[in-house]
């Protein structure tokens, strides 16, 4: 492993904190990969700053020094984002974490990078308001590493991806500049110019290291209905799908688990959900109390016009509660059968959810592989888990192929290979399938505008990246 | 600086079951203060596959981040993948202590402070008045940092220790007998809650027949990794309920409750021993559970209560689940003098023996838990364990506070029925 110069170590002490750095190869291992685990190699050096101030310092260090920086987050990314390819140094904001204020009059609130995002709607929820953006993984994520990977979740559906919850950030270039994106603290809400703030979004971590954001609050429904849907087959959950969004009805959520899936998940956490199911849905409606009673009753009869075998509601506050834990703990659930699996998140329109469901049971057994599904189903973001051993190596050819097979079928039918977790190093090679190759110029081009020298987070996103020495296969999750 | 190869030590068929979701991180207290991901549940789990599969040696850095971790098994309640941190945790710590070359002092505060005197009820008694008496007269300036620590905490005695805590109705029919696990700490520094223990389980119906008196339970030594020494406590205490006729065990402190629960665990190779260990586990109530079957009757609000918050002792909420038992009676008897404490299920860096191992970290803890409190503006803070009772009073003050007074579930509530 290539160390850092102990001068350089010395030039981070002196400006976080020695207790702030991390050189040492056998504590740098645990940051050798994010929830990706196929890849894995070690930072260089890890600092832990306490401010903007002392992250622009840090990373002027980097610069002057050439070597590459790896802005970290909760380190929950699914798709290598945050894997040191060639060292380098890793500047997490764990240690930047508060709600710095709320503003509940002009719905906003100012926190630092590494708040988690969870905590925002808590520190917010007394105001009657909420952060919208829920990611599954929202109880350990942060706000910076949702705005590096623009990360939506099952309410995306209704409220929209993090883009538009994000009304502007400060963030610290790869020279060390400090500038300001979008809305300003105590700024009105329209910005002159072009939207950088939104083409900083989404930028996995290329474009420098946000230190501050200003998020817009939402206000907490008045009331949610929360229904749950119980369906012989795939396919006609999937029509139920398309039928629901069709008429209209904008669910706040409209989620997918299959029968494996469920069996797994009804085994970890006995929710009582019917083991003999071949699918369910999760269907939430929210908003005001009238007319929410009529869209549930339209709703339920696209159910069961659709062969539901039955539609329940959640009669209770917890009663909801517990459904959401089920969702969105379901993958970890799947640990039960199987030692290993991977995961993808392509999108398809979601008029071809029947068609792409029918060819994932296809590829299913092609391969001989179980592949359990649990997804966003409104928004047509697929989440199949792809079940193998990684002690049988052709098992984990046949999971790799089973995986690009799927993804690349996502793309014929006019959807993409990631709705939400991002390229990262794991879907590197599909971007070339997914874009021509002016697209991937003009990308180039425009993280060049932010880092001439690409030496943030290198190695990711764009085809021809340099690839870890030991790409083995490990276990892997989906959200 | 010293570097051990460690043998493999870890049940790959539980270390595997950790996905590296991460999704543990921010419910971890050191990781919270530190920030430092080898501080993290999934980190030190990283490390310590580090460390099994030979990837890394042992060395004094690599230690600290295991030694850090206060097993409050906050990660454990909310792992998706069901990962038993716990008993990874003392699988390797016990491994680590076999391996390592502790400095002296460091060695004799671990197997004669923690291990043995704070376990041996009549050497506890010897050392406790003259560090009462040390604290009343403002002595303990003079003791090296992390004993002065511990003398802080040794609560005084109540000011009228004559008058037990007591409960006698005529009405309450017994339902059942009880043994009292009366726990080798408690039954030095804290008679007084086990009296109100009893009066209150009494109110609660049972007819308390024993107790255990002096016997230790084991859970130190186990979570410092002395599994040994765990399993030949847990044999007696288990023999000891064997030969009473009890429907219940009644325990107070949530760390004993806790490893009482899982005492089959310490017996995984031993089919006889393993089916007394869950015979005698399947009896072990907290007291929380039993104040749970107060009659209603007996809950009657009251108008004049103070403001009241509750704190989570971690080997109650996270290794026991037990959360909606003890806020249910308190709302009942509080009504909207209950308030919620930010942070609740956030160790006060108590953690057993850990204010003694971890001075730095648990005076972080402590203060962030008194920060927390004094916000709610409550007068009481309402708890089930002892360790939590002494770490919050000593960091209250600390921070300056005389006017919050911290009290165990079982006193509190068997005032609140008189
Ligand atoms: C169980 C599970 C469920 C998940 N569910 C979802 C889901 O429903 N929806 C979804 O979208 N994602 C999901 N994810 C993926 C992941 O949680 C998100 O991508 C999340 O936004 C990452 O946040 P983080 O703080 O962990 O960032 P990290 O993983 O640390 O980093 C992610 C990226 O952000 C960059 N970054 C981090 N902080 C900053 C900063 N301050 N400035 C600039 N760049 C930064 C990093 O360089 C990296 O490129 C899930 C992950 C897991 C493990
Ligand atoms: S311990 Fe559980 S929650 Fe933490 S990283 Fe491992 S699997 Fe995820
Ligand atoms: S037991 Fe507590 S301190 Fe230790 S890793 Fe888990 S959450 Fe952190």
């Amino acid at each position: 492993m290539k160390l850092v110069p102990t001068h350089v170590v010395r030039q981070l002490e002196e400006t976080v904190g020695k207790a702030n750095v991390i050189a040492q190869p056998d504590e740098l291992i645990v940051y050798e990969c994010d929830a990706y685990t196929l890849e894995r190699n070690a930072p260089q050096a890890v600092v832990l700053p306490g401010s903007t101030d002392e992250v622009a310092e840090a990373v002027r260090i980097c610069a002057a020094h050439r070597l590459p920086i790896i802005p970290r987050g909760a380190g929950t990314s699914l798709s290598g984002t945050v894997l040191a390819v060639d060292g380098g140094i890793v500047v997490a904001t764990t240690r930047m974490n508060q709600v710095l204020s709320i503003d509940p009059r002009n719905r906003r609130a100012l926190v630092e990078p590494g708040c988690v995002n969870i905590w925002v709607t808590r520190a917010a929820q007394h105001h009657g308001l909420h952060y919208a953006p829920d990611p599954s993984s929202q109880m350990a994520c942060t706000i910076g590493g949702n705005i590096a990977t623009n990360s939506g979740g099952p309410h995306t559906l209704k409220y929209g991806v993090t883009t538009n919850h994000i009304l502007g950030f400060q963030m610290v270039l790869p020279d060390g500049q400090i500038v300001w994106l979008g809305t300003e603290p105590n700024g009105g809400e329209d910005t002159p110019g072009p939207d950088l703030r939104g083409a900083a979004i989404g930028s996995e971590g290329m474009f420098g290291i946000v230190t501050q954001a200003l998020l817009r609050l939402t206000p907490i429904p008045q009331e949610y209905r929360t229904m749950l849907a119980v369906f012989e087959t795939v396919e006609d959950a999937s029509h139920a799908v398309s039928q629901i969004i069709a008429s209209g009805i904008v669910p706040a959520a409209l989620e997918m688990m299959d029968g494996l899936i469920i069996q797994a998940v009804e085994e970890r956490y006995g929710f009582g959900f019917p083991l003999d199911a071949r699918a369910i849905l999760i269907i939430e409606l929210d908003g005001l109390r009238a007319g929410l009673g009529r869209q549930a009753e339209q709703a339920t009869s696209f159910c069961l016009g659709n062969n539901a075998r039955e539609v329940r509601q959640a009669q209770t506050e917890k009663e909801r509660n517990e459904l959401w834990k089920c969702r969105k703990r379901a993958f970890g659930a799947v640990g039960k059968l199987s030692p290993n699996f991977m995961t993808h998140d392509g999108v398809v329109p979601r008029s071809k959810l029947p068609e792409m469901m029918r060819f994932i049971s296809d590829v299913s057994a092609r391969y001989g592989m179980q592949i359990p599904n649990v997804f966003h189903a409104g928004d047509g973001n697929l989440h199949p888990l792809i079940l193998y051993n990684e002690r049988d190596p052709s098992q984990i050819q046949r999971a790799i192929a089973a995986g690009h097979e799927i993804l690349r079928k996502c793309i014929q039918l006019g959807g993409s290979v990631t709705g939400e977790h991002g390229i990262g190093v794991e879907k590197i090679d599909f971007m070339a399938e997914q874009f021509t190759p002016d697209d991937l110029d003009a990308m180039r081009a425009l993280r060049k505008v932010f880092d001439p020298e690409e030496h943030c987070n290198p190695h990711k996103m764009f085809p021809g990246a340099m690839r870890c020495a030991d790409f083995v296969q490990r276990k892997q999750i989906p959200a | 600086m010293n570097q051990t190869q460690l043998p493999p030590f870890l049940d790959r068929s539980k270390s595997d079951a950790c996905i590296h979701c991460g999704l543990c991180l921010q419910s971890c207290p050191t990781f919270l203060e530190t920030g430092n991901e080898n501080d993290s549940p999934r980190g030190r789990i990283h490390l310590m596959r580090g460390l099994d599969d030979g990837k890394i040696l042992l060395t004094d850095r690599v230690a600290t981040h295991i030694d850090r971790c206060l097993g409050c098994r906050a990660c454990e309640a909310v792992c998706p993948s069901g990962v038993e941190y716990g008993a990874m945790l003392e699988a390797t710590r016990h491994t680590i202590t076999r391996h390592r070359t502790m400095r002296l002092p460091q060695r004799l505060l671990q197997k004669v402070v923690v291990e043995r005197m704070l376990t041996w009820p009549n050497g506890l008694r010897l050392a406790v008045s003259p560090a009462r008496g040390m604290q009343r007269f403002g002595l303990t300036r003079v003791l090296p940092q992390r004993l002065r620590k511990l003398v802080e905490l040794i609560p005084q005695k109540p000011k009228n220790s004559t008058s037990q805590p007591s409960f006698h109705q005529e009405k309450i029919e017994v339902k059942a007998t009880a043994g009292m696990m009366s726990g080798c700490v408690a039954s030095v520094l804290f008679g007084e809650t086990n009296q109100a223990t009893v009066a209150l389980a009494q109110a609660c119906g049972y007819q308390i027949i024993v107790s255990s008196g002096d016997l230790c339970c084991g859970a130190i030594h186990a979570h410092s990794g002395n599994l040994p020494e765990a399993r030949k406590r847990a044999q007696r205490m288990i023999e000891f309920f064997e030969n009473t006729e009890t429907d219940v065990v009644i325990v107070n402190a949530a760390g004993c409750g806790s490893t009482m629960k899982e005492y089959p665990q310490f017996f995984s190779n031993n089919a006889e021993w393993r089916q007394r260990a869950e015979q005698c586990s399947s009896k072990v109530r907290d007291v929380t559970e039993i104040a749970a079957e107060l009659p209603a009757s007996l809950k009657k609000k009251k108008q004049e209560h103070p403001r009241t918050t509750y704190h989570d002792a971690c080997h109650l909420c996270h290794a026991q689940h037990i959360t909606e038992q003890p806020r249910t009676l308190m709302q009942e008897i509080l009504g909207n003098n209950f308030v919620e404490l930010p942070e609740s299920d956030v160790c006060c860096g108590s953690a057993g023996s850990y204010n003694i191992t971890q001075p730095e970290l648990a005076g972080r803890l402590g203060s962030r838990k008194a920060r927390n409190i004094i916000a709610t503006g409550a007068t009481v803070v309402v708890t089930a364990n002892i360790g939590c009772i002494m770490q919050i009073r000593a960091s209250l003050q600390s921070a300056g506070v005389q006017d919050i007074q911290v009290v165990h579930i079982a006193d509190w509530a068997i005032q609140a029925i008189q």
